[in-house]
């Protein structure tokens, strides 16, 4: 919280358009927190698919992340997110890596 | 109050740059513009002598001197601190009413944890935003300390002005070798030189990427930076490198979102700095983003596209990283969004 203005909670992650609303204010289609949420999970688990992860809702503020031997863990966005597919992976989650483009190319 | 849009709140430029480089002497003169009489000077001495302090101190009354050394990580409590006086003094009149503040590093400092500062804390993040970063140069000593000191490189590669002071005591081989290293590690960045009339204070700190007067003419620093002047980009042995990627197809900002989160996870200790100009799909105008290694700030947009050209055109500077695999990287992240997007067309 702000101590000086009393205001709760902090600025949305930058992923998520509600950070900066004055940025997607020109967006003719209707858009809700709800509709992006769903796809930004949806697009996710294509990801977390090559590491045998997958994220699913918690709470309106959270996700939690599954691993294959059912170990989990609460996330809050996805930057908090990757450092938690590292650690249920046990491996390094690299968007460079040609093994997960190829997965995502559905090769 | 209520947390206010991102342009409105209180920009903080950094101006950074070597040892001896010419950073007070720059801010002394930006502070005698009457425009910016109403700025807060932050400075961060360095050594004993306090020389630079002393300087400043009869230019502005509302200079909070930092004691501890270097503005790098292990210390940003203090600025933490300072930002916070400053900001209680404001609100109760205690100093004169400011609209920008200022940080004068030391030359050894890293900027990037200034960044850092102000979007991680929680009050700054309510009241202040990162404005632009400012690095002054020596036209003589310049190269070589590139060559030298990776803290000269990262303080230039980080930079949206670059600053080359000193210009009349270099030859003109100099100049031209600086400004071809310059260009190599930054090109993003304008590079004004000293002594030209290139140096208009008011602009140098009002124009930003937030700044709604601003941000077109910032914009238009980035769109100089075309494509296809890669040849020769790499450096010496840092092998830090500017090259901007240029985008056919709208972005999925959710695509995006994910393929650039999981980027600087693993890759952001050398991803210097991201600039970007983004048609992203559904959004009718372009959206920016800014980032300074792992911390991106929030998005902003300009009112309208600046010409016909609706490509995506995204800024990167980086260390020891391959620019076509982050090109095939970004392309393949946006087709599990747009599957009928063609794959690669990052041109």
């Amino acid at each position: 919280m702000c101590a000086l203005c009393g205001v709760l909670g902090g600025r949305g992650h930058w992923t998520e358009s509600a950070a900066a609303p004055e940025a997607f204010a020109s967006r003719a289609e209707a858009h809700t927190r709800a509709r992006e949420r769903q796809q930004r999970t949806r697009l996710v688990n294509r990801v977390l698919g090559h590491y045998g992860l997958r994220l699913g809702d918690w709470s309106a503020g959270s996700h939690v992340l599954r691993g294959r031997t059912g170990r989990t863990a609460l996330v809050n966005n996805l930057s908090e997110m990757w450092a938690a597919a590292d650690d249920l992976a046990r491996r390094d989650c690299d968007p460079l890596d040609p093994d997960l483009l190829r997965h995502l190319a559905g090769r | 109050m209520i947390l206010g849009a991102y342009s409105e709140q209180t920009p903080i430029n950094i101006i950074t740059g070597f040892l001896g480089s010419g950073k007070t002497t720059l801010l002394k003169g930006l502070l005698a513009a009457p425009d910016l009489s109403d700025t807060a000077v932050l400075i961060n001495e360095f050594g004993a002598v306090g020389l630079d302090h002393e300087l400043v101190q009869n230019v502005t009354e509302s200079i909070l001197l930092l004691d501890n050394g270097c503005l790098c990580c292990a210390i940003r409590g203090d600025l933490q601190g300072a930002l916070r006086d400053l900001l209680s003094q404001r609100q109760a009149g205690e100093v004169p009413f400011f609209r920008r503040v200022v940080i004068e590093t030391t030359g050894l400092a890293d900027p990037a944890p200034i960044a850092y500062t102000l979007l991680a804390e929680p009050v700054l993040q309510h009241h202040f935003r990162l404005g632009g970063i400012i690095t002054t140069v020596d036209a003589v000593n310049g190269a070589n300390q590139l060559q030298r000191f990776p803290e000269s490189v990262k303080q230039v590669a980080v930079a949206d002005r670059l600053i080359v002071t000193k210009t009349d005591l270099a030859a003109p081989g100099q100049l031209a070798n600086l400004h071809a290293s310059l260009r190599r590690l930054n090109k993003s960045a304008p590079v004004l030189k000293i002594g030209d009339g290139d140096i208009q204070p008011p602009t140098l700190l009002t124009d930003d990427m937030y700044d709604t007067a601003g941000r077109s003419r910032e914009i238009e620093h980035w769109l100089r930076a075309a494509p296809g002047d890669d040849a020769l980009m790499h450096d010496h042995a840092d092998q830090i490198h500017s090259f901007a990627l240029t985008y056919d197809t709208a972005l999925d900002w959710t695509a995006f979102g994910i393929w650039m989160t999981m980027l600087l996870h693993r890759h952001g200790d050398n991803v210097l700095r991201i600039k970007g100009l983004l048609n992203v799909a559904g959004v009718p105008t372009p959206v920016l983003i800014n980032g300074v290694q792992h911390i991106v700030h929030p998005p902003s947009h300009l009112p309208a596209w600046p010409s016909e050209n609706r490509q995506s055109r995204i800024i990167f500077i980086v260390r020891d990283m391959d620019e076509e695999r982050i090109k095939t990287s970004l392309a393949a992240f946006n087709q599990i969004a747009n599957p009928n997007a063609m794959p690669g067309q990052a041109a």
